[in-house]
């Protein structure tokens, strides 16, 4: 389970509830500490925990994974019901939506039965009320039996009440009693013959709970008490003899295992549905119209997949269009202060060695990282989290299935791989939704077929100054056609490698696909802009800046210290340059992907400090100085695409490897995201370059 | 009584009542967290572009769903 540091004056208050019911946004807003919110179910697989303050008194909150029930053994669903069993968490708040109340209270059913310490807080008030729905909250608590709170959690409406009623749950002000499940005459009839016995070995856990559990046979639970009590029920051969002849007469009556978990299931879902009849009043029921009419379009046949490609041609077009002035001036700023850096460091008298290593060596890498990295970063971040916020991406999902089933693969890949396209690491992560471990395997090893944030610059600045025609004008539509061939490229390519896999070394069936397609929400974009910025952003900079500067450090020293005739810079790159030619790139190019290995970001900055390290020392400040350099060192526009291929189709960055590692807990399959990425970009610029020469294309 | 076909023979924009899920396992426990239990009413929302899968309409909520899936689950459909 969760290792905590528990501080015996801090209360602890679990989070419990549905995927998407905003628990994260009500975890932001009590702790402060950041912590991303998606938009789509099973994003938060990871437990968060953070402190908060209230009336003087410490509290420690633990966000757990987002689930519908606590009974159908994911992983999720075992960390979430484990905490809340033996944590003994001093409240429980089970976060609902208020738009779609009546699935929700099957959790909160759940979670009232293992422990009587339970708020539900019911969130997204307001979007209830845009939808006409209406909540009595008070009726809904005097029939569930425990404390209700309405909150608007994104305005920060209601979060004092919940603060309020968890200190007066905890004071003891307050005291719950859960309503029961009605299980039916048998089942209750077998629940209070068990419960006896489970009395004195229950170790405080709900006996009632137990005995259900015991009935539906749940080994995942015998397995968490013995792991967290240290207690073998199953050694218990009184109660082991009782149960077998309780679950021998039910037998009898018609009821063997499965038939008692679809009672136990039925019967909760029933006792949900006829609170939420009683407490709910929709006033009108045109406001689901408006989803479904959106998503007709979305969705529909002829629309759906252009749609799909046409938003994502925007978000690059914007960014391209966008990033280029402010590309402009930061790389003519950062030059300013090199002048003026330089001058600083003559003027205390460094020699010249450390001078030029500091400035033309890591001072000048980190200015490229950032001119060049920063501008599309900050404007494609938080544009792609206004479509994840919109609650689209699900979408992608749904549009996109049934290609993915054909590979063997699953639908919820897709989101995976618009998860990779901020960061790879990230997608690698994301690939935890999928239940299935062959078709998360499949999801981890391709997700690196997306290119990441790291990568886009690369893509766009390639395609704008040699893809695009050279003449004047406005050209960024062109270099985001050419950015979303690249991606659409990707697709497909994972879509190929993703069968060839499922036929190979991971074989096997597509499994079930179960997709909640959330309803669209408004997106708060001041909040989108503020958190991409600081959340996401300025994170991947820094990693790019401090992987920059020893790079840089390397590439100058590469540079500078000869053996022989040359430089080493130059010898590394005549070693590869032979190989290199072969798939369209130069020894240059290659070296500049291997030493970006640590992060992506830099491969274009490193790639520019070599060539003008062999002597071109012109001052770059634009993109057509950039395309004269390159061109100087014999490129073309097949050496542009290749470099594009080779940037869509390499080993995954450093960062992204050692995540990959942690999640499949396997060297083997480290090493597959590593080959088959690269062997398919290996493949895929041989055949271009040498079918481009033997064509007489170039 | 209508005669009962699978689910996934339900016209988009209809509504049916489900009579019997003959799924098993794993899917059948998460259908059934769904709250997609007997005698629940489910309407058929849209499909995706390939026809396949298929968003239904469960208890409030909007839940896409394979083929696979949906063949096995029995239902009444209502006029």
């Amino acid at each position: 389970m969760l290792n905590l540091k528990l501080d015996p004056n801090k209360s602890i208050i679990a989070l419990a509830g549905n995927p998407n019911t905003g628990k994260s946004t009500i975890f932001n807003s009590l702790t402060d500490l950041n912590q991303h919110t998606g938009n789509w179910p099973g994003k938060t697989v990871n437990t968060a925990y953070g402190d908060f303050t209230h009336n003087g008194k410490e509290y420690l909150l633990v966000d757990l994974p987002g689930t519908y029930s606590l009974l159908s053994n994911s992983e999720e669903e075992e960390i979430a019901r484990d905490f809340i069993c033996f944590a003994n968490p001093h409240v429980t708040v089970v976060v609902t939506d208020a738009t779609c109340l009546e699935r929700n209270l099957n959790l909160a059913l759940q979670v009232m039965e293992i422990t009587h310490r339970v708020i539900i807080c019911v969130n997204l008030m307001d979007e209830a009320q845009r939808k006409k729905i209406k909540i009595d909250c008070d009726k809904l608590s005097k029939l569930l039996g425990v404390p209700v709170v309405a909150t608007v959690a994104r305005e920060g409406k209601g979060l004092d009440h919940l603060k309020n009623t968890i200190e007066k749950l905890i004071k003891g002000d307050l005291n719950p009693k859960p309503i029961k499940v009605d299980y039916g005459e048998e089942l209750e009839r077998a629940i209070e013959k068990i419960r006896p016995l489970l009395e004195k070995i229950a170790n405080g856990l709900n006996t009632r709970w137990l005995a259900l559990r015991l009935l539906e046979g749940d080994r995942s639970l015998i397995r968490s008490i013995k792991e967290n009590i240290g207690y073998d029920i199953q050694e218990h051969e009184l109660l082991k003899d009782l149960l077998e002849e309780i679950l021998e007469e039910l037998k009898g009556k018609g009821l063997d295992r499965n038939k008692i978990r679809d009672m136990i299931v039925s019967s909760i879902v029933r006792t949900g549905e006829a609170i939420y009849n009683r407490v709910a009043f929709i006033e009108d029921d045109s406001y689901r119209e408006g989803d479904r009419k959106i998503d007709q379009i979305l969705a529909s046949k002829v629309y759906g997949i252009p749609i799909m490609i046409l938003l994502l041609g925007l978000v690059f077009w914007i960014t391209i269009e966008g990033a280029n002035y402010p590309s402009d001036l930061l790389a003519k700023g950062l030059f300013y202060l090199e002048d003026k850096l330089s001058a600083l460091l003559n003027l205390i008298g460094l020699p010249k060695r450390v001078h030029d290593l500091l400035v033309l060596g890591i001072y000048r890498t980190l200015a490229w990282v950032i001119s060049v990295m920063l501008p599309p970063m900050a404007i494609f971040f938080p544009l792609f989290t206004i479509l994840e916020d919109l609650g689209y991406l699900p979408r992608i999902a749904f549009n996109l299935d049934h290609f993915f089933k054909k590979a063997c693969a699953h639908g919820k890949q897709a989101l995976t791989m618009c998860m990779g396209f901020g960061c790879n690491a990230a997608g690698v992560i994301s690939c935890r939704i999928i239940d299935s471990p062959r078709e998360q395997l499949i999801a981890i090893i391709t997700n690196n077929f997306v290119p990441c944030n790291g990568r886009f610059p690369t893509l766009i600045v390639l395609s704008s100054i040699f893809l695009a025609p050279s003449a004047r004008g406005n050209t960024s539509y062109i270099a985001a056609i050419f950015v979303l061939l690249a991606i659409i490229l990707g697709v497909v390519i994972t879509l190929f490698v993703s069968k060839l896999l499922s036929k190979s070394i991971l074989k096997g069936l597509p499994s079930s696909f179960i997709l909640e397609l959330p309803p669209y929400r408004k997106p708060q974009v001041g909040r989108i802009i503020v958190r991409s910025i600081f959340d996401r952003t300025l994170f991947v900079l820094a990693r790019a800046v401090m992987v920059a500067a020893p790079a840089g450090l390397v590439i100058w020293n590469m540079a500078n210290i000869t053996i022989g005739e040359y430089n080493i810079l130059t010898h590394c790159a005549q070693f590869l340059d032979p190989f290199a030619r072969l798939i369209g790139l130069d020894g240059y190019i290659l070296m500049a992907f291997i030493l970006g290995l640590p992060a992506n970001e830099i491969v274009i900055p490193v790639l520019i400090m070599a060539y003008m390290s062999k002597g071109s020392l012109i001052e770059l400040t634009n993109l057509a100085e950039i395309k004269q350099l390159f061109i100087d060192n014999g490129w073309t526009w097949l050496t542009a695409l290749c470099t594009i291929l080779f940037s869509l189709n390499h080993w995954p960055c450093g960062t992204t490897l050692l995540t990959i590692r942690k999640e499949t807990l396997s060297a083997k399959w480290t090493w597959v995201s590593f080959l088959v990425p690269t062997l398919t970009g290996i493949i895929l610029c041989f055949i271009v370059t040498q079918g481009s020469r033997l064509l007489g294309l170039v | 009584m209508n005669k009962l076909i699978s689910l996934d023979k339900l016209p988009i924009g209809k509504s049916a009542i489900v009579k019997k899920l003959h799924n098993q396992g794993i899917v059948r426990r998460r259908l059934l967290d769904l709250g997609l239990i007997e005698g629940t009413r489910v309407r058929a929302l849209m499909r995706s572009p390939a026809g396949d899968p298929t968003a239904y309409d469960i208890r409030g909520a909007v839940i896409a769903l394979r083929k696979e899936e949906t063949s096995k689950i029995l239902v009444e459909q209502l006029d």
